[in-house]
């Protein structure tokens, strides 16, 4: 039972990661119909760009925790913003009309240069970050096991937990959400409205980066190491989380990152942890055998 | 107030207009008739700026739209209810009047918003369900509703009447010469029941395989023997021989 509770409390941290950075790939999903294969990059960028401000702030002399954490949070979301605007403006609007194949391939690209950008710049190696934010609470003791929830456990869900209301908020509510949901509906349409379509599609990008960009801060807090390749296989856990979900499906998307970060932290804790991402891409492959639309995704019955 | 002149619009290198010439004086209602095909949603469409216009100009208000982007367009004060409707289908009537709002003045939402009920109770009725759940005459009371949002100075139709109901269709057009008489507002019909579109239209013209081929006031072309034949008893000879 303790050590049930204790993969559980695992779990839930590890999946509020991974709905962060699925939303991205729902959202542009949902917008343009295509897969941002740039984006498990664009979350590894995020991560890069958080440990350079942790890095600067320690050169200012800033020390204190929380003031730094929330610099961080906003320089990183601020410069992978830009990542992701550029990733919009580069690989996809040129290729607008373009077969769909096209900007998947360019795409895919920039995820190459990316990656590669960043080990050039900084490096190969593994780089390591000291632990900022220490200390546990005690959830439950039966004697024989300990069951703790630390304090960054806690800090990642409810700043998750936060940004995906926030962001639902934003989407139900704003002009900007109106416009987002227009836009996804019948492009023509929303333009025919006044709707700039071009530039809501890039905020779309930006907002899904923004979110990604707080993934890789807490991520890098969270392990303590990054490296330039992490963007791939979190990307890809992402992208599974997102089909799980039903791709173009927001809630879909929190949802389905919540349960591979369960299922990953379940089975590490009671199979093998080598074998985790087989558990993860596995429950892909059932899902697009037996529910392609996802757990809350629609069947596709309206074509733009 | 929409002024267009020797535009040539098409799909890819299928030219579908052929140069047309047309005047849209303000506080008019100008309707165009045509059969299937001849032009009359890609006339609308190319004055929204998509598809582009390959050749000529479109003057709206003294100011030349011709290369403007779409929703620049809609900005100037030209609303557009499209062919089929193209509601959104997953967002409530009530959003859609909003979507439909993004390019007015937000002081003025509510005032448009009561105003455009009070034009279709039926809408108010439905403020809370989703678009995709209307009936055809629903959604073409929404879309002329959500065009009506943006405060145009120009409506531009498009087959208001497809599909509906004869009832349906004579209440609409009861409607849309409202807005034209109490709102004043100039409007650019596109109908295939061309006995509705001419009667209510101060202007008229007839388009034929991207062409104008005949105008003049409603009136006078409804007594048109060679229109009559054509276009209002259905039977004889077409008047666009090979279309």
């Amino acid at each position: 039972m303790a050590y049930f509770l204790q993969q559980l409390i695992n779990g839930v941290t590890l999946g509020a990661t991974y709905g962060l950075i699925a939303i991205g790939y729902t959202m542009v999903y949902g917008i343009i119909g295509m897969i941002n294969f740039a984006h498990g990059d664009i979350y590894m960028i995020g991560a890069f760009i958080s440990l350079v401000g942790f890095m600067l702030l320690a050169t200012f002399g800033i020390t204190s925790v929380p003031l730094a954490f929330f610099l961080v949070l906003v320089f990183a979301m601020f410069f992978t913003g830009v990542y992701g605007w550029t990733v919009e403006r580069v690989a996809y609007r040129p290729l607008r009309h373009a077969p769909r194949l096209a900007p998947l391939i360019s795409a895919i690209g920039v995820s190459i240069v990316l990656q590669n950008f960043v080990q050039l710049s900084q490096g190969a190696r593994v780089k390591p970050l000291q632990p900022m934010i220490r200390g546990a609470y005690e959830v439950y003791n039966d004697g024989s096991f300990q069951v703790t929830i630390s304090y960054l456990q806690i800090m990642i869900i409810v700043l998750t937990l936060a940004l995906m209301l926030a962001f639902t908020l934003m989407i139900r509510f704003t002009s900007l959400g109106r416009a987002q949901r227009a836009a996804a509906q019948d492009m023509t349409m929303a333009a025919l409205l006044g709707v700039n379509v071009d530039r809501t599609i890039s905020a779309t990008f930006v907002i899904g980066a923004m979110l990604a960009a707080v993934a890789g801060l807490m991520v890098t807090l969270y392990y303590g190491v990054i490296d330039f390749y992490i963007g791939f296989i979190v990307g890809i856990k992402a992208f599974t989380a997102a089909v799980l979900g039903g791709i173009g499906s927001l809630p879909g998307a929190m949802l389905g990152g919540m349960l591979i970060g369960l299922i990953e932290a379940f089975w590490s804790g009671y199979f093998s942890i080598e074998y985790k991402d087989v558990a993860a891409f596995s429950i892909l492959v059932f899902v697009l055998i037996f529910r392609p639309t996802g757990l809350l995704g629609r069947p596709e019955i309206e074509k733009v | 107030m929409l002024k267009i002149r020797g535009l040539r619009s098409g799909y890819g290198r299928i030219e579908a207009l052929h140069g047309i010439d047309l005047d849209v004086p303000e506080g008019e209602i100008v309707s165009l008739i045509g059969a299937n095909g001849a032009g009359k949603s890609t006339l609308l469409m190319t004055v929204c700026g998509n598809p582009r216009a390959t050749a000529g100009e479109i003057l709206f208000n003294g100011r030349d739209i011709t290369q403007l982007p779409t929703h620049e367009i809609a900005r100037a004060g030209l609303a557009h209810a499209p062919e089929g409707r193209r509601i959104f289908s997953r967002m409530s009537v009530g959003e859609n009047l909003q979507t439909g709002a993004i390019v007015a003045d937000p002081k003025f939402y509510n005032e448009d918003l009561e105003r455009v009920l009070v034009l279709f109770p039926r809408l108010k009725e439905r403020l809370h369900q989703r678009g995709g759940t209307l009936s055809g005459g629903e959604q073409q009371m929404l879309a002329i509703a959500r065009a009506l949002m943006s405060r145009p100075r120009l409506l531009l139709l498009d087959e208001p009447s497809l599909g509906l109901a004869p009832l349906v269709t004579k209440q609409l057009f009861t409607n849309i010469a409202e807005i034209n008489k109490a709102d004043g507002m100039t409007i650019l019909l596109v109908e295939q029941n061309a006995f509705q579109a001419l009667k209510l239209a101060t202007t008229a013209h007839i388009i034929v395989n991207g062409r104008i081929e005949l105008s003049g006031t409603g009136a006078a072309l409804l007594k048109d023997p060679a229109v009559r034949e054509a276009y209002l008893e259905g039977a004889g000879p077409k008047l666009e021989a090979g279309s």
